[in-house]
């Protein structure tokens, strides 16, 4: 038994205490409240800012400035027939927005909002995170692909072939994309020696991975649009071609659903961004500021998204296979090799 | 960069060769991509610091230049203007139904009453009706009244409920319509 343990010289992430359940609770409560509130504040931002950037206003009607469009917007969802096509696998339809809801949701827990913490919530230790597992970003990477079977299985169970084009094409979209996104984020890895996202943010305290990483905060940044179907890289929903998709038959909740999932993507992968490239909860101040400093990363990275998205017009999808194939993939190839040369040279 | 080879087409003077730039090799293909999207993000923020361009509608109108052709008036004598006042200007002739392409105006005349007369000629317009549903705004009405009866009023808010509403009256033409519609300078 302590040969076992002496042979394995030092864990790859070690969490060290025990939260109190209530803690735990309270925590899990807070983060999953503060995540959910994001969801429709992006929704109307996005809105806003891509009027805003077309020299237009965007929603303005509904409450002052526009601000209960979202609210609107799902009331009226809400509202809605629960309809499935006569073609549809029914099961499987009603349960792939599940899928991708509750993946999207159960990544967000990872990511970190501060440093963990002595000065006894409950008499002991906390973080201020929902979980900090071992493995950390490889969390965020399982469930990710748990959550492509979302799109995949909603695609396929719709009996529609718009459904299951935009489907398809999701399925090779994701598969690409994940491979750059997670190999870019391997010399993060290299260099901070954790797959812990807090440890990772305290090796950042001197300085920012983004600086060493730009490389990898490229990729990984044209690997996230793509992750989460954005423009440019959005010919998973291609209005203009596919209708909508993998959710062209979906509609009210299940609809709403999806779009949620699609969100809260966007939101985790900032979050992500933020811990692993922009220094987490790091920034002058008092220790107080540390969470409010991670959200305002957080929606810097988002009104990123939302900037590319007014910008940039959508790839062809063979254009999209080609850069994700041969240009991305090498390119995060290349950069994690420069970075574990350095990382055993220094 | 050109063709080494003779030019074996004889091109005409007005044509001009296609100026390619070279083949950018792998290096340079990176940087342009990168440079051309900080571009285009730099062109959508310059886009958002210019500010909006919306006219909020039904709060804020689009004005109208002062030849604008929208809803019609019929117009009565004035006395700043006329000397007179009270007599309606159109006498009944028709013409400008005749000259209505679209066949949306209907007139029907009647004798004047000598003791009370309705307007200035020996007739009226006793039925005067304009099809706003039919009308194109063309404004050959305006042209071919003989009296400058009928014009052309500012007013472009015609929507209504029912086909039949759009039917103007003698007493709505007549009638100061509201003025909703903001108007543009001249030269503005």
């Amino acid at each position: 038994m302590t040969a076992a343990a002496a042979t394995i010289a030092a864990p790859v992430a070690e969490v060290g205490f025990n939260e109190p359940v209530l803690a735990q609770i309270l925590i899990a409560v807070i983060v999953f409240a503060v995540m959910l509130q994001l969801v429709p504040m992006l929704l109307i931002a996005e809105r806003k800012l891509l009027g805003r950037f077309q020299g237009r206003y965007g929603p303005n009607r509904v409450g002052p400035f526009g601000a209960l469009q979202p609210l609107v917007d799902i009331v009226k969802l809400a509202a809605k027939e629960d309809f499935a096509p006569r073609t549809a696998s029914k099961a499987v339809f009603v349960i792939a927005p599940v899928i991708a809801l509750f993946t999207a949701i159960a990544t967000t827990a990872i990511i970190p909002f501060g440093d963990t913490r002595s000065d006894g919530l409950f008499g002991a230790d906390y973080g201020l995170y929902g979980i900090d597992v071992s493995i950390g970003i490889l969390y965020a990477f399982a469930f990710g692909a748990i959550a492509f079977y979302g799109l995949m299985l909603g695609g396929w169970a719709s009996g529609s072939k718009y459904s299951f084009l935009g489907a398809m094409r999701s399925a090779a979209q994701l598969i690409s994309y994940e491979l750059a996104a997670g190999l870019s984020l391997i010399g993060v890895v290299m260099m901070s020696g954790s797959l812990s996202l807090t440890a990772i943010v305290r090796e950042q305290s001197d300085m920012w991975f983004v600086v060493p990483q730009f490389a990898g905060f490229l990729i990984f940044t044209i690997a996230s649009f793509a992750e989460t179907n954005r423009a440019p890289f959005d010919l998973v929903e291609a209005d203009a071609e596919l209708v909508a998709g993998y959710q062209t038959e979906y509609g009210g909740m299940r609809f709403a659903s999806f779009m949620m999932a699609e969100y809260m993507n966007m939101i985790t992968f900032s979050g992500i961004a933020t811990a692993m490239f922009l220094g987490g909860w790091h920034g002058p101040g008092p220790g107080w500021l540390d969470p409010f400093w991670v959200l305002a990363k957080m929606i810097g990275f988002l009104i990123l998204f939302i900037w590319v998205r007014a910008t940039l017009p959508r790839l062809r999808y063979d254009q999209l296979m080609s850069f994700g194939w041969k240009v991305l993939v090498p390119l995060a190839t290349l950069n994690l090799v420069v970075t574990a040369i350095l990382v055993v040279a220094l | 960069m050109s063709d080494p080879r003779p030019n074996r087409y004889q091109l005409g003077p007005d044509v001009v060769e296609v100026q390619r730039a070279p083949e950018p090799g792998v290096g340079r293909s990176f940087y342009r991509a990168f440079r051309e999207t900080l571009r285009g993000l730099k062109t959508t923020l310059g886009r958002f610091a210019e500010g909006t361009v919306t006219i909020q509608y039904p709060e804020e109108k689009t004005p109208v230049y002062p030849r604008f052709r929208g809803r019609h008036k019929l117009h009565k004598f004035e006395a700043e203007i006329d000397g007179t006042a009270g007599l309606e200007k159109c006498v009944g002739c028709s013409l400008c139904a005749a000259a209505c392409p679209a066949d949306c105006i209907r007139v029907v005349a009647a004798d004047n009453d000598p003791e009370n007369p309705t307007s200035a000629g020996e007739r009226y317009a006793a039925v005067y009706e304009i099809n706003l549903a039919r009308c194109i705004f063309c404004g050959y009405c305006e042209l071919a009244c003989p009296f400058d009866a009928i014009t052309l009023g500012h007013d472009y808010e015609l929507s209504d409920y029912n086909r039949s509403d759009l039917i103007f009256t003698k007493d709505m033409l007549l009638d100061e319509p509201a003025e909703r519609t903001p108007l543009r300078r001249e030269g503005e």
